[in-house]
């Protein structure tokens, strides 16, 4: 790991998502050092299921975003759909309805610049199984900004596209399965 | 004094601060308590689009180049939304907000941030169903001055038709949305009766001040944008722009938890974000 002091972790996945955060978010402990954002692509128009899920598995509290929320360590906070999420250096989410990036709002690319922007070298930037090229452009900017970047192992992602991007674009990204990366972000966070 | 050390991202948040006073200064438009993640994020787009590579160079361009300022301009205060967004909203509107607005003898409705008028023609719509629209004055109010000149012709992208009337049907909608509007000019053409009792008008809730006094007004996803001290200038104005009683509707993400005049209103439809202001 980096020696900044990691400050936040940021989370993007799509395909196969539910699946591979059910063995991440359920692993944190109650008392986690810092706040863990999420984007999940899901599909606009509907209320989102994703706090019900994992806030039943989880020990740490698991909301979604609201405009302004500030943000919060030890809990996990989701993206709502329809909307961008981004990180407000002053440490509030603001939320944004501009247009979809590469199809996608939630857009992991739209939260992961704003975080790098907010935490530098103190965000710990996380890019999983997915179908498309979202979250590449966000995973070079936490690297650019100095911070940690992991990437699931391609092989062991239900779809492939979306780790292998962000891999083309931050070359020095840390590949790692499903069960390295909790280590990571639990070592990231102290525990 | 060091002159090294500072790193990029540092002196570019100078560079926006500037560019923001430029276009405040130049222009008046005010951009400097949006909120900032978003607002870099546009005119990062913009610096692009203008083929300029850094902050001050745009805002050179700006100052210089009054058809590049208001390319980007345009650009910066574009919103789309749909017909009938959020369905359950505006059936919350209409089961729970309407049966109080028919006690008043007139209405008056702001439609603040009304983008290029989906939203207004929604409430235009509900409003004729529920027999309300021969008593309801509607504002529709926004900065970007071609938008209101599209929600003043109301004539919509065919491609989108098929969305707006699923929403109109989530909605409550009593009958069918192609009711509304003809086809032609390579759109949907909304029924201009539908905006005989609107006025547009370019106000910007950054800047101006209190409209008229109303009974509704819808504001969704437009304080989004702004930081929070000018949050609290705007619900304060919408404090002040309502009748004792009347209604507040904001984006299902928004809330007025976080601002200075929540204890003005009390929660009517929690789940929806609608507001009454209080009466004592």
């Amino acid at each position: 790991m980096s020696g900044s002091a990691a400050r936040a972790v940021a989370i993007g996945a799509s395909a196969g998502a539910i699946q591979a955060l059910l063995r991440i978010l359920p692993a944190l402990p109650e008392g986690f050092a810092l706040p863990v954002l999420v984007v999940v692509h899901l599909p606009p128009g509907r209320r989102s299921e994703l706090t019900t899920l994992f806030g039943a598995k989880c020990r740490v509290p698991v909301r979604e975003a609201e405009d302004k929320d500030p943000v919060e360590p030890g809990t996990v906070t989701f993206a709502p759909p329809d909307y961008h999420m981004l990180v407000e250096v002053g440490g509030t989410l603001s939320l944004s309805r501009d247009e979809p990036v590469l199809f996608s709002r939630p857009s992991i690319d739209v939260l992961f610049e704003s975080a790098a922007d907010a935490y530098g070298a103190g965000l710990v930037g996380v890019v999983l199984t997915g179908a498309n090229e979202d979250g590449a452009q966000g995973l070079r900017a936490v690297a650019q900004a100095g911070g940690v970047t992991i990437v699931q192992d391609p092989a062991t992602a239900y779809a492939r596209a979306m780790p292998q991007a962000a891999l083309a674009a931050c070359r020095r990204a840390r590949v790692l399965p499903l069960d390295g990366i909790v280590g990571a972000i639990l070592a990231a966070g102290g525990r | 004094m060091g002159t090294g050390g500072m790193d990029e991202e540092k002196i570019e948040d100078i560079e926006i601060a500037l560019l923001l006073e430029a276009l405040y200064r130049r222009y008046h438009y005010d951009f400097r308590n949006y909120a900032q993640a978003s607002i870099k994020r546009r005119l990062r787009q913009a610096r692009e689009r203008q083929g300029v590579k850094t902050f001050s160079a745009l805002q050179d361009k700006l100052l210089h180049d009054p058809a590049a300022a208001a390319a980007v301009l345009r650009f910066m205060t574009v919103q789309v939304s749909d017909f009938f967004r959020d369905p359950s909203y505006f059936r919350a509107i209409r089961e729970k907000v309407v049966p109080h607005l028919r006690t008043y003898p007139s209405l008056k409705i702001w439609i603040a941030g009304c983008s290029a008028g989906e939203e207004l023609h929604s409430f235009a719509i509900l409003f004729r169903e529920e027999g309300l629209e021969d008593r309801t004055l509607f504002y529709a109010t926004d900065i970007n001055q071609a938008a209101l000149d599209t929600a003043a012709r109301g004539i919509y992208p065919l491609d989108r038709i098929a969305a707006f009337t699923e929403n109109y049907r989530l909605a409550g909608g009593k009958r069918s949305l192609s009711d509304y509007y003809t086809t032609g000019y390579g759109g949907a053409v909304f029924d201009k009766s539908l905006r005989e009792r609107v006025v547009f008008s370019d106000h910007s809730l950054v800047t101006d001040a209190v409209f008229s006094e109303m009974q509704l007004i819808s504001c969704r996803n437009v304080m989004i944008y702004f930081d929070k001290p000018l949050q609290d200038r705007a619900v304060g104005l919408f404090r002040d722009s309502l009748a004792r009683g009347g209604f507040l509707g904001l984006g299902s993400k928004e809330s007025l938890r976080f601002s200075e005049h929540a204890d003005a209103f009390s929660e009517f439809v929690r789940e929806e974000k609608i507001y009454q202001r209080r009466k004592g």
